[in-house]
């Protein structure tokens, strides 16, 4: 399998760290086994960057509606938002990702329709219930002054908000958002528990089918989540400069 | 709702609250184990040598931006392959590294965040007194730079807490590895997992609710005896860990 290859004995060096001939062979293997590791993950780039986007779409959608309804004059809707935040932020994702796979079907006799929604589903709600914090804390942030400025102009309550209130509060979720979204990108590498084929599925089936290619596999799934996740980091780090751009500290 | 059984509920909730003490107990681990770690990538972000300091923070940015799962998987299958370090380790040793690394990198901001906070007046005043460098840290700036980052590490034990089932997949048995197990067994899974996550729920809102209160508290009195000039803490990449 791997090539038999005779290389030079580099002396005392060798013995001090007490290399031998197997150290290289493993190192052979490591490198050797990258060409076929390599094409057989980027088949999983799609699956991973499909639930990462529908995720980040639902998750900001729910995250949205969700801290608005907790800011509602409604007493109902602000404790039922209050009770999802709450349940979708204590309990893990995990579990809730199995809960809505496995639980869901038995407790009412339906099936989600797939694992994509499934997967989808349990990482925008669970963000969702995290990153509604935010947009509910951003709004609550904005200073009074606003809120009475726009009064004094006899602007209604739906005015208010769409153009007063929320435009300076979504400056202050940016920075935020950009974080989650790279926490998403880290959460959807779940979706392979539940039998989606992403990158880290299929570098499960090579190490299963190939335990010594585990170190090549795994290290080089880590590239792939490093590699998607770099331009959502510098997207962050310009999120953050726009929402400190024109604000007094 | 008729699909609900309390028979299996009731039969299925002594099995499952077995794990709870393996997931506790891992989670305290890894805790204590990102909390000695974070030092470590605290301090080695300190050292002012400009190749070191990019090195080590895009170290740091590579362990938080990939994912945990895959960080365990490698930890656990990989590391025994890796040619003269390579070892084997049990599910629970590879479970408290790979958690307790991937969180110490969280932490280590934490960390940082406080040592910032540390008025320049203090680092001036243990020059001007002569301090060596062990005693700088220990008697003057970690003192006053830990307390106020409490109600943050408390918030991330709490995160750690809801992280920590991923060890199943690695076969730690703690209650998520519990409930499936038992879900495989008879077919049940829905009793099982509600049992999981009504306890991962009733453990950790109140845990949650202590933080703010403590955070609250907190932030009185360091607000209070704070003097002009020192910075409020700010933590660079908050929120919650997957």
């Amino acid at each position: 399998m791997t090539p038999r290859v005779r290389l030079p004995h580099p002396g005392g060096l060798t013995l001090f760290l007490m290399l031998d001939q197997s150290f290289y062979k493993g190192v052979i293997i490591i490198f050797s086994t990258i060409g076929e590791v390599f094409p057989v993950l980027l088949k999983g780039i799609e699956i991973t960057i499909v639930v990462l986007v529908l995720s980040a779409i639902f998750g900001y959608l729910f995250a949205f509606i969700a801290g608005l309804c907790r800011l509602s004059n409604n007493l109902i809707l602000r404790k039922f938002t209050g009770f999802y935040v709450e349940v979708f932020r204590g309990t893990s994702l995990i579990v809730q990702l199995f809960w809505l796979y496995y639980a869901i079907p038995m407790l009412f006799g339906f099936d989600l329709g797939s694992n994509l929604l499934a997967g989808v589903l349990a990482i925008a709600l669970n963000y969702g219930a995290y990153m509604s914090e935010i947009v509910r804390g951003s709004i609550l942030s904005v200073a009074k002054g606003q809120t009475e400025a726009a009064t004094a102009l006899n602007m209604s309550r739906f005015q208010r908000m769409r153009f007063v209130i929320f435009p300076q509060a979504v400056r202050m979720m940016l920075p935020e958002f950009g974080n989650y979204l790279i926490q998403m990108l880290k959460a959807t590498s779940l979706v392979s528990l539940i039998g989606m084929t992403d990158i880290l599925y299929h570098g499960n089936i090579l190490r299963s089918s190939d335990l010594s290619a585990a170190p090549t596999v795994y290290f080089l799934v880590l590239v792939f989540y490093f590699i998607i996740a770099l331009p959502l980091i510098f997207l962050t780090r310009k999120m953050e400069d726009i929402s400190k751009k024109g604000v007094a500290s | 709702m008729n699909n609900w059984n309390w028979d299996i509920f009731f039969d299925a909730f002594p099995i499952v609250i077995q794990g709870l003490g393996i997931t506790i107990g891992l989670t305290f681990a890894c805790y204590i184990f990102a909390l000695v770690f974070g030092f470590v990538w605290t301090f080695l972000r300190r050292i002012p040598y400009k190749p070191i300091n990019w090195i080590v923070t895009w170290v740091m940015e590579f362990i938080r931006s990939t994912p945990p799962l895959v960080q365990l998987f490698f930890i656990f299958y990989a590391l025994p392959m890796v040619p003269v370090v390579g070892v084997a380790l049990d599910p629970f040793t590879s479970a408290v590294l790979g958690l307790g690394v991937h969180f110490s990198t969280y932490i280590g901001e934490v960390y940082r965040s406080g040592i910032e906070g540390v008025e320049k007046g203090q680092w001036e005043a243990s020059k001007a007194l002569n301090f060596s460098t062990t005693k700088k840290w220990t008697k003057i700036i970690l003192p006053q730079a830990i307390p106020p980052t409490i109600p943050m590490l408390g918030n991330y034990l709490i995160i750690m807490f809801k992280e920590v089932p991923l060890a199943s997949t690695i076969g730690v048995v703690g209650i998520l590895q519990m409930a499936n197990d038992y879900g495989a067994q008879h077919w049940r899974y829905l009793e099982p997992l509600t049992i999981v996550a009504i306890l991962f729920l009733v453990l950790s809102y109140p845990s949650a609710i202590l933080v703010s209160k403590l955070e609250k508290k907190m932030n009185r009195r360091f607000d209070k005896k704070a003097p002009t000039g020192s910075k409020p803490l700010k933590e660079e990449g908050k929120g919650a860990v997957m």
